[in-house]
């Protein structure tokens, strides 16, 4: 199955959620709010880590799709 | 009698944030308020108050910042005097911002915040917390709240600042004249005072000595459209980093060894799956979030039924939003390696507090040093356990033995 993710960049306000849950696919920028390190399809293994991700964010700032 | 004496007689309606059961454990309370027909909670004492108890209603009411202002965030009303005096324009940006100054008075602080930035304090809080295990270890007894917890945050606080170590009983007295206590509108105020005193002593002295590489002068120094910050914006975030930064991870701190001296199923859960760390620090965090902050009503409003009015204030119950069982599946129970968690300890919406990812750090740092060096502890008595709540909620005196 092919999954991206998409991140609301508004409504990101750096609870840092994402990257604990997935931290191969999210960061951090210079102030703390989230940054996308996988901008294309997202490997097979890491789906679950991206599902937590999506599921923590108290901003529901993640979208996932697939 | 004052409002703390009166007995509460429906909580829907005369709900007492700070009567002494509620402050010892206010799950309860917030469960039945949420359950019931108002989870909007009202009362009269404390010059008034509303309380919304559902995770939806509590983020829907952070989310909207420009109905739900941040001109106070405190629990109670302001001591009579604060909003006179010298310093009566230092507050403690950019929790108590609101747009369009909260953009750059929170821009300006997020940087030292970002998770990379404060990863350099690890190893100093790892060895603080060494040196503060050492001094007990071997009495085989401690208060995990003020011989541990209580150290702390104020010490890494201190380091960052780059104030001297000494300060810290100074600072944790201000902090808690400031913050926990209710009835001394007079210490409140000349905690408050000590408080911004103390860092104008620093700015002086870092203007007649600039050093480099210090958060205060980093400060000093920021410009804004061309033009130094006022120097009312860098006493504020000084206040900030002690008001915000001490009591409040302290507490979190304290709460969880709480926990874990009940909880040896959890202390092994954690020995054996380390890996389990991130997500049981989240899940701790949700159910023992300590912070309820306060939001002002700007303009008459309807909201869920409720009619706010203009200058109302509005407590914004992140601890009572977390247990949401609309929200959280068995919400009163900590479940280490717990799946979905969109908790709001730190807040939601524009004011997510800046420091989380240290307070993260000193937390997790906290309880995994204590758990490796001290495995299998319990509490000694746990009716003798005494708690602060109200605007921050953990214990403050807290016996173990092991």
């Amino acid at each position: 199955m092919n999954m991206k993710v998409l991140l609301d960049y508004d409504s990101c306000h750096g609870h840092q959620m994402c990257a604990i849950a997935a931290p191969d696919v999210f960061g951090s920028d210079e102030i703390g709010n989230a940054k996308v390190l996988i901008t294309g399809e997202i490997p097979v293994e890491l789906h679950t880590k991206v599902r937590r991700a999506e599921s923590n964010c108290p901003e529901r700032a993640i979208t996932i799709i697939e | 009698m004052t409002d703390t004496q009166k007995p509460v007689t429906d909580i829907t309606t005369d709900y007492d944030i700070f009567a002494p059961d509620f402050v010892k454990n206010p799950y309860p309370g917030y469960t039945e308020i949420r359950e019931s027909q108002c989870p909007i909670a009202h009362t009269e004492r404390y010059e008034g108050s509303w309380l919304p108890t559902r995770y939806d209603d509590v983020v829907a009411i952070a989310q909207e910042y420009e109905t739900f202002t941040s001109r106070q965030i405190l629990v109670m009303p302001p001591a009579a005097g604060r909003s006179e005096g010298p310093y009566a324009a230092v507050g403690a940006p950019p929790i108590t911002s609101d747009p369009p100054d909260h953009h750059w008075h929170r821009r300006l602080i997020l940087p030292v915040f970002a998770p990379q930035a404060v990863a350099q304090y690890e190893p100093g809080t790892r060895d603080l917390c060494n040196a503060l295990i050492d001094e007990f270890i071997d009495k085989g007894v401690a208060d995990a709240a003020s011989d541990y917890a209580q150290h702390i945050p104020v010490r890494v606080i201190s380091k960052m600042l780059g104030v001297p170590l000494t300060m810290e009983d100074e600072f944790t007295d201000w902090v808690r004249g400031a913050l926990e206590n209710i009835t001394d509108a007079e210490r409140r105020i000349k905690s408050f005072r000590s408080i911004v005193e103390y860092f104008i002593g620093e700015v002086q002295s870092r203007a007649a000595n600039p050093r480099e590489d210090d958060f205060i002068t980093q400060l000093m120094n920021t410009e804004v459209e061309g033009k130094k910050v006022p120097i009312e914006y860098v006493l504020g975030v000084c206040n900030l980093m002690l008001v915000a930064g001490i009591d409040t991870t302290w507490s979190a701190i304290g709460s969880c060894l709480w926990h874990m001296a009940q909880h040896p199923e959890h202390r092994k859960q954690l020995r054996e799956n380390p890996d389990l760390w991130p997500t049981a620090v989240e899940e701790l965090l949700r159910v023992y979030a300590p912070v309820t902050m306060a939001r002002i009503v700007d303009h008459d409003i309807e909201f869920q039924g409720c009619p706010m009015k203009a200058g109302d204030r509005v407590l914004m119950a992140f601890p009572a939003a977390n247990r949401d069982p609309r929200q959280f599946e068995n919400p009163d129970e900590v479940i280490l390696d717990r799946q979905n968690n969109r908790h709001v300890a730190f807040g939601s919406g524009i004011h997510r507090c800046a420091g989380s990812n240290l307070a993260r750090l000193e937390l997790r740092v906290a309880l995994q040093t204590w758990l490796e060096r001290i495995p299998e502890f319990e509490l000694i008595d746990p009716s003798s356990v005494t708690w602060a709540g109200g605007q921050v909620h953990g214990p403050r005196k807290c016996m173990v033995k092991f």
